[in-house]
């Protein structure tokens, strides 16, 4: 059931070099997003999009929720269902990896030994999932096809690593009937991005559907389980530019308008390292569709002369079960963490704040704090503790106050 | 099947054939409308999904629920007539329905 009559392999023509005004490498998100806003922004130059993945660009995220719970089929997570080729003139290139930048010539070389020059080149090629020998991971179609049809013959399902993908994960597998036992090495799940109250409602619900959390744990038997899952981070896909002489080191680094320190070369998404203006001084690289979707359009207004700096409040989104988790902002060095409303009620929000400003929020089942936080984000206005803690009183109307 | 009109940012007017059963927001991006860029997928997220709808046609939707209309409010460009189209799904019943793509945020 692979897509493959979706192919449209038409750059094979002979030896000769081809060339693209922009070429952009990465099918994911970032990528596909660069292509259809250049167009829309009214580029007319000629567009190449080549990936390593054989698929049309499709959306990552169901990837662990509908799409492994099979309520939703490849063709329903396409990224836009239309056909690039026909309806907007962007020769896609599946099936190539780049391996070689030459910046002085603009040419990339693939593995496959296919020269292609550019005029600018769009770097869209995300992450790569670290790895667990033995263990499946989640990052492509192809991933997730190949984990499905293992399903039906497993019972006992080991994943490792309870970040968002491994939670999301285990609520799937467990609503699937499957007996799930969650790894995880730090002392709490979602160590890295959210503050200890949610980790501890986390597992709660977790542990409240059957799910067996392990904390502390870094080697757990995989014998005893019949599938194993690794959801334990990306390494950026950048060293091709590295090597090419872009500064960078995890990620590639950027401007605020996606170029990289090569000229003509340009970056976007997960594999972008950048001073986010609502982030911590440090360059960060962010894993999101917000941020492959809104640095996609950077880059598509500055080619298009109509340059705009990336200044977009970062958000994501993650549903577990019934839960519906919404962040708005970067948490990234808070100092201070408040619960604002009683998670027993399975509705409340976690808010950081950084010398005194609200810089983030988690907000579990409350639409309405996403929503108005994030204008206490945007104004920097200092809120006293108590204030914001108080569910009763609307965020709104703090920033009024 | 039901024809859904939609007027984009650019005023131009465009009838669809709609699939019953799905959502307007899948609706309107298998139709090409890219304005329409549905971030999250449909899971009442996001509201980069958000349409203006006939006014003629409000009464013939399901009830706006806390969470849609939570999330509207982060529209500058909300009216009476607004919903997210990935919360309305498409019948028999909608055959007709005039919706507008709303300024993007
Ligand atoms: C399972 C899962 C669930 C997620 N859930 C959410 C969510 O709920 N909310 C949210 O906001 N975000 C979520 N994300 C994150 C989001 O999907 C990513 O941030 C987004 O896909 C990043 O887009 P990108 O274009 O930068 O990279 P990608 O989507 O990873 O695309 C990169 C592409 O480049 C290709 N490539 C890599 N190297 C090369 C090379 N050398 N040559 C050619 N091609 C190459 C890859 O094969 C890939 O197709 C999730 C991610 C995953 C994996
Ligand atoms: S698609 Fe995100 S809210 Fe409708």
């Amino acid at each position: 059931m692979r897509r493959r009559r979706h192919r449209q392999r038409d750059h094979r023509r002979g030896a000769e070099l081809r060339h693209f005004d922009v070429l952009i490498v990465g099918t994911g998100h970032a990528g596909a997003t660069t292509a259809i806003h250049l167009r829309q922004l009214g580029n007319t130059g000629s567009i190449g999009l080549l990936g390593e993945e054989e698929e049309l660009p499709y959306e990552r995220p169901p990837l662990s929720k509908d799409y492994l719970a099979g309520k939703k089929s490849a063709a329903d997570i396409l990224f836009r269902p239309c056909n690039f080729r026909a309806e907007r003139d962007v020769t896609l290139i599946p099936g190539e990896r780049v391996v070689s930048i030459d910046p002085g010539a603009r040419t990339i070389g693939c593995a496959s030994g296919a020269t292609i020059s550019y005029g600018n080149l769009v770097w869209t090629a995300g992450g790569r999932p670290k790895r667990v020998a033995g263990a499946h991971v989640i990052r492509s179609l192809a991933d997730v096809d190949t984990l499905r049809a293992e399903l039906p013959s497993a019972t006992r399902i080991l994943i490792i690593g309870g970040g968002y993908i491994g939670l999301e994960a285990a609520a799937v597998l467990t609503s699937l009937g499957k007996q799930v036992t969650l790894a995880e090495a730090a002392d709490r799940v979602l160590a890295r991005c959210a503050a200890e109250p949610l980790s501890r409602f986390l597992e709660a619900e977790h542990r409240a559907h059957g799910v067996d959390i392990h904390l502390n744990t870094s080697s757990i038997d995989h014998n005893q389980h019949d599938l194993v899952i690794a959801g334990i981070g990306i390494l950026p896909n950048v060293d091709p530019l590295l090597q090419a002489g872009a500064e960078g080191a995890d990620g590639v680094l950027v401007d605020e308008h996606c170029r990289t320190t090569l000229p003509h070369v340009w970056a976007a998404g997960d594999c972008a390292l950048h001073h986010n203006p609502f982030g911590p001084a440090r360059p960060i690289r962010i894993e999101s569709v917000q941020n492959a979707s809104d640095m996609a359009t950077t880059i598509a207004r500055a080619l298009t002369g109509q340059p705009q700096p990336y200044r977009a409040v970062p958000w994501f989104w993650s549903n577990q079960y019934d839960l519906r988790l919404q962040t708005v902002g970067l948490s990234n060095d808070h100092d201070e963490v408040l619960v604002r409303g009683d998670p027993a009620t399975r509705k409340f929000a976690v808010i950081y704040r950084r010398a005194g400003r609200v810089i983030a929020l988690d907000c579990i089942n409350n639409v309405r704090d996403y929503v108005q936080g994030r204008g206490l984000i945007e104004s920097g206005v200092e809120v006293d503790a108590a204030l914001l803690a108080d569910p009763d009183r609307p965020l709104k109307s703090l920033l009024e106050s | 099947m039901p024809i859904v009109t939609v007027t984009t940012r650019d005023g131009r007017t465009k009838d669809l054939t709609a699939q019953n059963g799905r959502s307007l927001m899948e609706n309107l991006r298998a139709g090409g409308i890219e304005e329409i860029l549905a971030l999250c997928g449909g899971c009442c997220s996001c509201a980069t999904c958000h349409v203006y709808v006939d006014e003629d046609w409000l009464p013939a939707l399901p009830p706006i629920s806390a969470d849609e209309d939570d999330l509207l409010d982060s529209s500058g460009a909300r009216r009476p007539n607004s919903r997210l189209s990935c919360q309305i799904k498409v019948s028999d019943a909608l055959d007709g329905i005039a919706v507008t793509v709303a300024p993007e945020d």
